[in-house]
């Protein structure tokens, strides 16, 4: 059964897929079947730039059950472009060193192994970089 | 819709409660607040449980607390809004009393947290973010608030003692209340020197995990001093709002839109302006949701709550006290309970036993409930009568 709700959100998280109203331009990431904006339906499908801006980030270090191996690992929220922003860890990079305004690029990672199954789920996350 | 009253209360010692079952509290809490009032049975009772299911494994707890209760064929419902279910609950039995469709309405709150780990309850709050698309990258609620403390710190400057400052003053606060979990001073040392939770967020900037229930006895006010026992308190205003389910989709991270619409709305019931409200209860689940929350209500404005605490305007004996009752950081923090019991803690308050820890001349009180990063929130005004 976790099967299909692993499968289910891959577009967005294999390919960052996202859906463009075709009402007012807003652009939602993951797809929505109604606009925030203009209450519009009808959305046109579009990918989202690999790489961002950090917004703002922490580090945890008391980590849930699945990430408990992991930590300490940071956690940001990036935007990816004008208005869309996202969640994700940011890896390979100094914790020290992250700061609010760095420039990454989102890779696809695998993210958790899910916790009744053991099924290995893959998603983006943020490293440093893309500045340049 | 009737004028309603709040005329019995009931609040148990919060903390690791290992020899209390979830019903336990629940039943512990309800008799206090039906004793309180004098009463022995209700017309129908709402309780709030934010994961009843996930900490203990058991669903359906409208009807079991109904049960062992001993009023086993009352309407009994449980509403679940994330941290804010406590509050739910009481708005929900505000309505039913205030609509007419019953006289007497018991409002619980209730959360049984320590039958798991630490890990697996940090886990378990997890659920309340978006799952797919926040607490599915490893992100807990020590993480999200963190996200916007540092968002906060950098835009407004706000110091890491200002931000312990709000945990030391709430432990100071609770250190007069009994049902604490932590009825205890702390100073900076404490704080600053407790591990690290979500940089920048420590140990004793974050609500602990308890079990714990607290109950009100609703009725309509002009019954109020036939049906109770003590000083009735009014419920002047109620409002709920909602906000995105991501923290990262809101336009800024450190003002709480459901909080401040919630506050709207529950104004405009009470037709009384903020500088009538003489104490508050707040969400302080982590300290820097105190400080976004009480900008967020309009008591502060945008920047300026980072200092209130540091400079003594919430304290006890400040312009406007904020969580006489420890708040949750010192009292705890049963998720399901907390918003009743900042019920429980305005009525103590507005009869004025409240003990050490009394607002003193304390007329209206406004108490504010929130789940998630805010995309829930309850805010309800009580007046003394
Ligand atoms: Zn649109």
């Amino acid at each position: 059964m976790f099967s299909a709700k692993i499968w289910r959100e891959s577009p967005q998280r294999y390919r960052l897929e996202a859906a463009k109203c075709l009402g007012c331009g807003k652009v939602f990431f993951p797809p929505r079947l109604v606009c925030l904006g203009c209450r519009g339906r009808e959305f046109e499908k579009r990918f989202l730039p690999w790489r961002g801006r950090v917004l703002t980030f922490t580090v945890i270090h008391t980590a849930p059950t699945p990430f408990v191996d992991m930590a300490p690992y940071c956690i940001a929220i990036v935007e990816v472009e004008e208005g869309v922003r996202l969640t994700c860890q940011l890896v390979d990079v100094d914790l020290e060193a992250v700061e609010i305004g760095m420039e990454v690029e989102l890779e696809f990672r695998r993210i958790q192994s899910n916790q009744s199954d053991g099924v290995l789920c893959y998603g983006y996350k943020a490293v440093p970089g893309g500045g340049e | 819709m009737r004028d309603v009253a709040v005329i019995g209360v009931g609040m148990i010692k919060w903390g690791e409660r290992w020899e209390s079952s979830l019903r336990d509290l629940f039943v512990e809490a309800a008799l206090a607040a039906l004793d309180d009032c004098g009463l022995d049975r209700v017309d129908a009772l709402y309780v709030g449980s934010m994961s009843p299911g996930l900490f203990t494994g058991q669903e359906h707890i409208g009807a079991l607390f109904a049960d062992y209760l001993g009023l086993a064929h009352l309407p009994a419902t449980r509403v679940e809004s994330a941290c804010a279910s406590g509050g739910l609950a009481f708005r929900q039995a505000f309505l039913e009393v205030s609509s007419g469709l019953s006289e007497i309405v018991l409002a619980a709150g209730v959360e049984k947290m320590t039958d798991v780990d630490g890990a697996e309850a940090t886990y378990v709050l997890s659920t309340a973010a978006d799952q797919e698309y926040e607490s599915f990258h490893g992100i807990t609620f020590p993480g999200l608030y963190a996200l916007i403390a540092r968002d906060y710190m950098h835009r407004y400057g706000l110091t890491r003692e200002q931000l312990a400052a709000v945990a030391i003053k709430n432990h100071a606060h609770g250190s007069h209340n009994p049902f604490a979990q932590f009825p205890r001073k702390i100073d900076l040392e404490t704080v600053l020197n407790s591990p690290m939770v979500a940089d920048p967020l420590r140990l004793m900037d974050c609500s602990p995990i308890t079990d714990g229930a607290a109950a009100v006895v609703l009725c309509p006010l002009e019954r109020a001093r036939e049906l109770g026992k003590k000083k009735p308190v009014k419920v002047l205003g109620s409002g709920q709002a909602s906000d995105t389910m991501a923290l990262h989709h809101r336009e800024d991270f450190c003002y709480f839109r459901s909080t401040a619409e919630a506050a709207k709305r529950a104004f405009e019931m009470a037709k009384i302006e903020r500088e009538r409200v003489d104490f508050l209860e707040v969400h302080d689940c982590f300290t820097i949701a105190e400080i976004c929350v009480l900008e967020s209500l309009g008591f502060f404005e945008r920047g300026k709550a980072g200092s209130a605490a540091q400079e003594g305007i919430t304290a006890l004996d400040g312009k406007l006290p904020v969580n006489p009752s420890g708040g949750l950081k010192s009292k705890g923090h049963p998720v399901g309970a907390t918003g009743v019991a900042q019920i429980v803690e305005l009525v103590h308050q507005l009869r004025g036993e409240a003990g050490e820890r009394q607002v003193k001349g304390a007329k209206v009180g406004l108490a504010q409930n929130m789940g998630g990063t805010g995309a829930s929130s309850v805010v309800h005004i009580l007046e003394g009568c």
